[in-house]
């Protein structure tokens, strides 16, 4: 069963006892155990992996030096044929059978050398899943266990601190009056800065059409008039 | 970060404007309890595991809901759970709570912005569900 359907069925339970832990402490050095095994098995897979590697890419390049002397024996066998020295040609030919049965060898050595490189790499890859989950489900668990403990340590908290656990509309609408006051104060702040610097009576005077009135096309086009009148 | 070294930096420090105040109650696990200024009702609880800081703040017990509806909150929660930005709604026991969950790798800016937006939605969202309180 995964550690998420465990977690869900002890909550479903709803009868555990507080601080009750959802895996036993046993739970989790089994998983941490199993972490530890994981990242040993990963550490001789990937020694093993590279000596592997590395005899895969000697052996590789002898073949390919086996090669080279095959093609080379079978230049020269051709030229001592065409010097008509048969015997010669056969000692050459002769060479070119040892070389290829070296080859034969080689080649099932790199055989088994390239499948132990893949089965290396698939243990690598899953000895990281492994660790990978179990570090996730140890994480969910241990997340759990820590939000509860959390949780018990501020319920006692809040519950000898009694006046911070009003009720959540009580409490929106004390932190709305606030924010509320707050705004005024600025409003207020403003009316007050204006007020000092004079503005809002200049402001409010100029509306009423007092003192230093601006003027307005109405104005103009009526004095015109009277002008003409 | 560690929950101390928080609370310290937490102490001057401002962001968007917002200051914080802060203090540690220690027990099995150490639990910071965060309030980010104006928003003294409504504490963020930040706790640290091995991999994650959780930031918990609780809106409401289950017993301040009006009767019968519990089905529909808890589905329109759902549903604003995904537009919320960093945060997402939880029950832990019988309260319901909004949380953030950050990397313990995550900087201090990561944090405080994380705390700020985490309180500034909670009070959103106590309003948006205040017709299911009693």
């Amino acid at each position: 069963m995964s550690i998420l359907s465990k977690i869900f069925t002890a909550l479903k339970g709803g009868a555990r006892e507080a601080g009750e832990a959802i895996v036993d402490a046993n739970g989790i050095r089994i998983f941490e155990q199993e972490i530890a095994d994981a990242q040993n098995a990963l550490t001789n897979a990937k020694k093993n992996l590279t000596e592997v590697m590395a005899k895969e890419m000697q052996t590789k390049r002898k073949v390919t030096a086996l090669n080279d002397s095959i093609s080379e024996h079978e230049t020269f066998a051709g030229q001592a044929l065409e010097k008509g020295d048969e015997a010669m040609a056969m000692e050459i030919a002769e060479k070119i059978a040892e070389f290829e049965n070296d080859k034969v060898e080689l080649d099932e050595v790199l055989a088994t050398y390239s499948t132990s490189v893949t089965a290396l790499k698939s243990q690598v890859k899953e000895a990281e899943k492994t660790i990978k989950e179990n570090q996730r489900q140890l994480s969910m668990v241990k997340t759990t266990e820590s939000v509860q403990k959390a949780t018990m340590a501020v319920n006692s908290t809040l519950a000898s601190n009694n006046s911070s656990m009003g009720s959540a509309k009580a409490s929106l609408e004390r932190i709305k009056q606030r924010q509320a006051d707050r705004n005024d104060q600025l409003a207020a702040a403003k009316t007050l800065d204006n007020e000092e610097n004079g503005t809002d009576l200049k402001d409010r005077m100029a509306a009423a059409g007092i003192g230093d009135t601006k003027s307005k096309g109405s104005d103009i086009l009526a004095r015109l008039k009277a002008k003409k009148g | 970060m560690d929950l101390q070294e928080l609370s310290i930096k937490l102490a001057d420090h401002q962001t968007e404007g917002t200051g914080f105040e802060s203090f540690l109650i220690s027990g099995d696990n150490d639990v910071l309890q965060v309030i980010v200024e104006g928003f003294d009702e409504l504490p963020i609880f930040v706790t640290v595991t091995d991999e994650q800081m959780l930031c918990i703040s609780y809106l409401f017990n289950e017993n301040e809901l009006k009767d019968g509806v519990s089905d529909e909150l808890n589905s329109t929660l759902l549903k604003l759970n995904v537009p919320m930005p960093l945060s997402s709604f939880a029950i832990i026991e019988d309260k319901y709570s909004i949380f953030g969950s950050l990397s313990v790798n995550s900087s201090f800016d990561d944090i405080a912005h994380e705390l700020v937006t985490l309180a500034d939605n909670a009070i959103d969202a106590l309003e948006a569900i205040e017709e299911f309180l009693k």
